[in-house]
């Protein structure tokens, strides 16, 4: 059973990079369609903002969405790459075949989780991840909840969670505290982020935020319950109903891997038009660095009014202020690289592979990804390496293997279509 | 005025806010483990964006589907995993 | 072991190329016959079929060589099975053949009265045992045959605990080194070095013919699907009768039903055989047909998640039979491979005939069938 849908412009993510190229796209006459796995719009930083908008930017944007045309396809998600413009989404139903002129890769990134003794325990989460859920309407009025890991992502979510009516007593920030501190000095060449940090700093009046610090274990029977923290050879037990952790962004370029583009450390390339090495392919947002919202929404708008055919001179106007904030997103990156010490985190015991329970020392014997792929089956199961891949490329340096189809687990009556590729990829232009 | 929808989960009846994700109703339902690991590990969601595959629950018989992003619907039957 | 001067080994008693299952069985065979063993592969352990098959440890009855060779090698590993690791993951499930129709009943009284006569336990199923037995199955079979002595393992964990034991006795080992000559007395490696040894055993599986072309076997290319984990969804392996066609012919591509229930619940779905494509890509055509058939036998799968699908290569030769022993040119040169789908299962006993043969042991069963010099045309010493 299959459906089919055909696009000028065809988006995958409907974040904030993604929203923007579609209303660029659209609004320049073209026919759009936006994908996403998550039932509603919005991404990670505008979860929740459709229908419930708080941020301004968001307010923005989801009134201009109101007004625009395009096809919105919630809950699915890209699983294969069967021909030349052309790709196959699940949307739990049914397989459906997407055919585009022009494709926008907005995938986003995901949490970098490091495994440490305890961290499987429920309500060990991520912090971006505890945001989501939350979102999505877990109750957290009145618990306890420990914010550690690194970058200031951790100051949104904590912030988030105490207007949710949370209990934060304080923030792990893993970096140096001359990092962090350079950091903040360096925003005083970004008016508008100066204004956000100074917004975040009154909102988490109370909490103290420790940097050089971070978990080195969790605790508890059936969740977690307190969790030991770290700092500058001091270590102490915080109590806590949820450990909010999460070290640092990683793209998601599973989807972008698969239709060849060239990835440079660990993003995307690509060139000042958001063009990737793959012809008619762009990529915006995070999956291209991590860098935020402004970045994103500036790129998103570059894309679509590209993908649309719009002429050079509608992109030089939004060139200055994407120059601007890559540079921030480099510092960010500078700031909150992660420390050696994180790597001697895990116990013998700990799970590093949580699909398939393979513990660190099964692991430590192996020299390569795939070598600890077939013994130990770490990355073998319905992740597919999400979780376990950017632990272990972490703690042991291991490259990613190739990507193969299909990027999420269908239906096995779904299988095989799949799995078709095209013969050939075109890595030109 | 905000729309509750009422659901079970292992067999309990649990009102959550319509737009809410399953996630939401099984810990409103009091529930810590969402599913049990090959060893046999207690495990709820971590990456509350569908990529970790740790709040996997059946949902009206089906299994493995990943609570963070599905929708409430009411009279849904929600099972944590054994 | 190397000398510093001229790159020689100094020479061991066996050399054996490949560290997939039975390259890894040989070897502890070898060291527990005392011989001093080295044990090369380009790759780490179990990068071919090894790793990518089923893990099957089951007898066969398609004709008495086979029998003989499977029902030997299960007897070896179910006296290994207290030993092994927990992360081989033994499991006895047995296996259960399929009746579609009557005709197919008629094979599964043959069967059993061939397994019956040879001491091998097992159980005639009709429609209403079958369907009780396995639920999941679709309606309308005529039932089956239990044998229970059949078990499914983790190979590359297997052949890993296989290697470590002829480590311990001795054994050397040098992965991700390719062997790129055999050479009188041992082998050239790619980076120069010259390892000496009194025997070498080609133990390479499909990659065997690269180092000797001459050898009748061709890499027959199969698929499988892991799914999610569904506990109690099946509870033993399960195989259609038809299975042995499609292992025993020689030219089409073709599928066969054959599912297997992991101890984490997952299910393996198999399995397909095509000649002439060496691609490790999957074939979604052949893929597509392995799962319908798999559909015809268990529709429930349709909708049960799958994670990932793979390929593999196994080793075939024209009679379906593994070659072990001697080769036809070299009486110091020993081949081990062509075990097509049946090398973990006949890992164990072809190490023992083979060991055998090198130190003028008798083995258990009759070595004929096995060896190389069947395919030799006229009349030549062996």
């Amino acid at each position: 059973m299959t459906d089919r849908r055909e696009f000028d412009v065809l988006i995958i993510g409907a974040g904030p990079a993604g929203l923007a190229a579609a209303c660029c796209a659209a609004e320049a006459g073209r026919r759009v369609g936006v994908v996403d796995d998550n039932p509603a719009a919005g991404g990670q930083i505008w979860r929740g903002e459709h229908d419930k908008p708080t941020q301004p930017a968001a307010t923005t944007w989801f009134e201009r969405l109101r007004n625009t045309k395009f096809e919105f396809l919630p809950g699915t998600r890209i699983v294969g790459h069967p021909a030349e413009g052309v790709l196959l989404a699940d949307d739990d139903r049914t397989l459906i075949e997407l055919k585009y002129d022009k494709l926008i890769l907005a995938t986003g990134a995901r949490e970098r989780f490091l495994p440490f003794p305890g961290w499987t325990l429920p309500g060990v989460t991520g912090a971006g991840g505890l945001q989501a859920l939350v979102k999505s309407g877990i109750s957290i009025a009145g618990r306890r909840v420990v914010v550690a890991g690194s970058g200031p992502l951790l100051m949104a979510v904590a912030s988030y969670l105490r207007r949710a009516g949370a209990v934060v007593p304080l923030i792990a920030e893993q970096a140096p505290r001359g990092r962090v501190a350079k950091f903040a000095a360096g925003l005083l060449a970004h008016p508008g982020k100066l204004m956000e940090a100074a917004r975040l700093k009154w909102e988490l009046r109370g909490v103290k935020y420790l940097t050089d610090c971070w978990p080195v274990a969790a605790e508890g029977n059936d969740a977690v319950e307190n969790v030991t923290l770290q700092r500058r050879g001091r270590s102490w037990q915080e109590s806590c109903d949820f450990l909010a952790c999460g070290f640092g962004l990683v793209p998601n370029i599973e989807l972008p891997m698969l239709l060849g583009c060239e990835i440079e450390q660990g993003s995307v390339r690509v060139d000042d038009g958001q063009r990737t090495t793959v012809k008619d392919v762009y990529a915006v947002g995070e999956v291209t660095g991590i860098g935020g919202l402004a970045p994103a929404l500036i790129e998103g708008q570059i894309a679509g009014l590209a993908a649309a055919g719009e002429k050079e001179a509608a992109l030089r106007f939004l060139l200055f202020p994407r120059r601007n904030a890559r540079r921030f997103a480099q510092k960010l990156e500078h700031t909150f690289r992660l420390r050696d010490e994180l790597r001697q985190l895990p116990a013998d015991e700990t799970i590093v592979c949580r699909c398939e329970d393979v513990r660190f020392d099964q692991l430590t014997e192996h020299y390569s990804w795939r070598s600890a792929k077939l013994h130990t089956r770490c990355g073998m199961g319905p992740c597919q390496g999400r979780v376990c891949g950017a632990a272990t490329e972490f703690l042991f340096g291991w490259g990613m293997d190739s990507v193969r189809p299909p990027l999420y687990p269908v239906r096995v009556e779904h299988l095989a279509r799949a799995t078709v590729t095209r013969e050939s990829q075109s890595t030109e232009d | 005025m905000p729309e509750r929808i009422t659901l079970s989960v292992n067999g309990c009846d649990v009102s959550v806010l319509a737009g809410s994700m399953v996630s939401a109703a099984v810990s409103a339902a009091g529930e810590t483990a969402f599913r049990t690991s090959v060893q046999g590990e207690p495990r709820g969601p971590l990456c509350g964006m569908g990529i970790c595959f740790e709040c996997r629950v059946c949902i009206d018989g089906v299994r493995h589907v990943r609570a963070c992003q599905r929708l409430c619907q009411p009279g849904m039957e929600v099972s944590t995993h054994d | 072991m190397s000398s510093a001067l001229s790159h020689q080994s100094t020479g061991a008693d066996v050399l054996i190329v490949g560290a997939g299952i039975v390259g890894t069985a040989c070897a502890a065979e070898f060291t527990r016959a005392g011989l001093t063993t080295i044990v090369v592969d380009k790759g780490p352990v179990s990068t071919g079929a090894t790793a990518a098959g089923m893990g099957q440890i089951v007898v066969m009855d398609d004709n008495e060589a086979e029998f003989a060779l499977t029902n030997y090698s299960q007897q070896l590993w179910n006296e290994l099975a207290d030993e092994l690791p927990t992360s081989v993951d033994w499991d006895e499930c047995g296996s259960l053949w399929i009746a579609a129709d009557d005709e197919e009943m008629q094979e599964v009284e043959r069967k059993q009265s061939f397994y019956a006569e040879r001491g091998i336990e097992t159980e005639i199923l009709n429609a209403v045992a079958l369907e009780k037995l396995e639920p999941n199955l679709r309606r309308g079979f005529h039932g089956g045959l239990r044998v229970p002595g059949d078990s499914v393992i983790y190979s590359p964990c297997a052949a890993a605990w296989l290697l470590e034991q002829a480590c311990q006795r001795g054994a050397e080992l040098r992965l991700g080194q390719k062997v790129i000559e055999l050479r009188g007395h041992g082998v050239l490696l790619e980076n120069g070095d010259y390892l000496q040894a009194d025997v070498t055993v080609n133990a390479a599986g499909s990659w065997a013919t690269e180092l000797m072309p001459e050898l009748p076997i061709r890499p027959r290319k199969g698929h499988l699907v892991i799914t999610d984990r569904y506990p109690g969804f099946i509870r033993h392996q399960l195989v259609e009768l038809g299975y042995l066609k499609s292992a025993h012919s020689v030219t089409t591509d073709s599928v066969a039903f054959n599912v297997q229930p992991r101890k984490t619940g997952q299910l393996l779905i198999g399995s397909s055989r095509q000649y002439d494509d060496e691609t490790r890509d999957i074939d979604p055509d052949i893929l597509q047909r392995m799962i319908d058939r798999a559909l015809e036998y268990l529709p429930g799968l349709a909708e049960l998640s799958a994670i990932r699908t793979w390929t593999g290569f196994r080793a075939a030769t024209p009679d379906s039979q593994p070659l072990i022993g001697p080769s036809i040119e070299d009486e110091h040169l020993y081949v081990a491979s062509g075990h097509e789908g049946l090398g973990i299962t006949t890992s164990l006993g072809t190490a023992r005939i083979l060991v055998d043969q090198v130190i003028g042991r008798e083995s258990a069963i009759p070595r004929e069938p096995y060896l190389p010099s069947r395919f030799q045309q006229g009349v030549s010493d062996a």
